[in-house]
């Protein structure tokens, strides 16, 4: 199968920075995977989401998203289409007092059939739990259900991939859960591509594949497994393992045996408890 | 000397069919010297009780006492219960506003109308108390500085008023891990330095590393209250408010639950790290 998003060497520098955002990045998102990208702020984590969208334009090396390079400037609105982004601040992306109006703001700008905008409408949000909310002015919403509507506001537009930057940075930990659930729901259920850039480990655990970036590089790369085993790399990155990784490390140091790579809880349970 | 509430309440939209109560019937005391940890959902009230602190909300039904003052005392001048009680907002770094860090440290001294002398000497006071290089960093815009640093200057505009109360809102939300550790490693430092903090967070880590007591708010109400160790025992009773427990605390109880027989009552990694040694340990000798 064809990447979905294919980054081929992209380097980026801001204009008025010396050194660049991003140095030499190559990657390949396959259509249904669920990618987590971590890194410390300034890691360059975010403008590769802003160059995936078309929001920045490499300057070195290109991507493309679904067989569409992203300097294309005629293909803009299709590849923003394809990859629906959703930010950190939810209430910077609501734009209209009404639910349901919200999630019909991308495709009435689109041009779609009102018929097909009211079935898109209602499927979206019945899609991430709020359908019952859709008369609700989104002000009186809690930080969860706004960036679930935000999320429903991209599967409106029939998005193929969702790029998700720190969606969970400003919520409680019952919003949080609330967000996660539902992207592990689109991935799972729908096969929608997930990108979803985030500090808490364990969100990342959950993810396929874990992307960490730092100095503007991808410098680790596999199964949630297969990164956060590395403790004191993660950490030399600015990073944090899960406490269960962290616990199960101090406990092979000193001297109990059992598997390296624990990440969830039963597994540290099962290894101490067999 | 203390905050002290007495049966606080306060309602939104009161007399409209909008109403919401924020608060009721609040009772509480934080004596100088404490480490006080305020958590709760979204919603729960946390940010409109901090805000009657410092009087940026005086209570429409109950009474706030700052070392022994009304604040709705019709004597009180607020600036000075507002320099005693420092309050940072979240995401605090949008408030900056100066060419550079010196001056954006030194606005608040200056309006106290302070000397030159004594302003420089609280700005340097405030920016190393943050963990900065004073003289590499005062020149510098405030613009250029990570997310983190951009905070702890922020941060440093309070403690440049030598509050000896400061109330945190939300300090680290947003921060990578490592700026995360900083940061709270600062008011930790803080705290040694003689300032009283009330850090309010949903993060339970951060919470339970750091507070001697809790303040667990629920529907506008104190819900819980007490030591990390009471409050944490009820885990479920947390989850079910819409908090979580740190990792650790489901480790343990998870633990339990498959017969190891460890004492579930372990915030910390280190400390649950020798319990379960010590479990394993003992049962090797046996």
């Amino acid at each position: 199968m064809d990447p979905i998003i294919k980054i081929s060497n992209v380097s980026f520098q801001y204009s008025q920075e010396e050194k660049n955002a991003l140095n030499g990045v190559s990657l390949d998102i396959q259509p249904g995977e669920f990618v987590a990208i971590l890194g410390h702020n300034g890691s360059g984590k975010s403008t590769l989401a802003k160059l995936i969208n078309s929001l920045l334009l490499p300057t070195e090396g290109e991507i493309i998203v679904k067989g569409m390079n992203t300097k294309n400037d005629d293909m803009l609105w299709n590849i923003r289409q394809t990859a629906g982004m959703v930010f950190q601040n939810p209430d910077n992306q609501l734009v209209a007092t009404i639910v349901e109006e919200d999630v019909a703001f991308g495709p009435e700008n689109q041009g779609v059939d009102p018929v097909e905008i009211r079935k898109r409408v209602d499927d979206s949000l019945k899609a991430v739990d709020m359908y019952e909310y859709r008369k609700r002015p989104p002000h009186l919403l809690s930080g969860g259900q706004k960036q679930r509507i935000a999320i429903a506001g991209v599967l409106a537009m029939n998005s193929e991939c969702i790029i998700l930057d720190e969606p969970t940075a400003m919520l409680d930990p019952s919003g949080r859960k609330e967000v996660l659930q539902t992207i592990k729901k689109l991935n799972h259920d729908e096969n929608k591509t997930v990108l979803l850039i985030t500090h808490f480990m364990d969100e990342a655990v959950q993810a396929d594949r874990v992307i960490v970036m730092d100095g503007g590089k991808i410098q680790m790369e596999g199964t949630p497994k297969e990164v956060f085993v590395n403790i004191d790399l993660i950490k030399k990155f600015g990073l944090d393992v899960p406490q269960v990784t962290e616990l199960a490390h101090n406990l092979i140091n000193e001297g109990i045996m059992m598997p390296r790579d624990i990440i969830k809880i039963e597994e540290l349970v099962d290894a101490i408890c067999q | 000397m203390s905050i002290k509430i007495e049966q606080l309440s306060f309602y939104y939209g009161q007399g409209t069919p909008f109403e919401t109560k924020a608060l009721v019937d609040i009772t509480m005391e934080i004596k100088r010297g404490d480490f006080v940890g305020i958590i709760g959902q979204t919603g729960s009230g946390k940010s409109t009780l901090i805000q009657h602190f410092n009087g940026l909300i005086l209570p429409e039904a109950g009474t706030v006492y700052i070392d022994g003052t009304n604040i709705k005392d019709k004597k009180v001048k607020l600036k000075l219960i507002r320099q005693k009680v420092g309050l940072v907002f979240q995401y605090p770094e949008y408030q900056l506003f100066e060419e550079t860090v010196f001056k954006d440290v030194a606005y608040g001294p200056i309006n106290l109308a302070l000397d030159e002398l004594e302003v420089e000497r609280r700005v340097k006071y405030a920016l190393e108390l943050v963990g900065f290089d004073y003289s590499s960093v005062k020149d510098k815009s405030p613009f250029d500085l990570s997310g983190g640093q951009k905070r702890r200057v922020a941060i440093a505009g309070v403690l440049a008023m030598k509050p000896d109360y400061l109330v945190l809102d939300e300090p680290t939300a947003g921060l990578d891990p490592s700026g995360r550790n900083k940061l709270l490693n600062t008011i930790k430092k803080l705290h040694e330095n003689n300032i009283t903090i009330i850090l309010v967070s949903h993060s339970m880590e951060d919470i339970a590393r750091l507070a001697d007591y809790i303040y667990v708010m629920y529907q506008g109400r104190i819900h819980m209250q007490g030591t990390p160790h009471e409050i944490y025992k009820d885990s479920e009773e947390l989850k079910r408010i819409g908090l979580g427990v740190p990792q650790v605390v489901d480790i343990m109880k998870a633990l339990k639950a498959r017969g190891m027989n460890v004492d579930t009552d372990k915030l910390t990694i280190e400390g649950a790290t020798e319990e379960i040694l010590r479990v394993l340990r003992s049962k090797k000798d046996a």
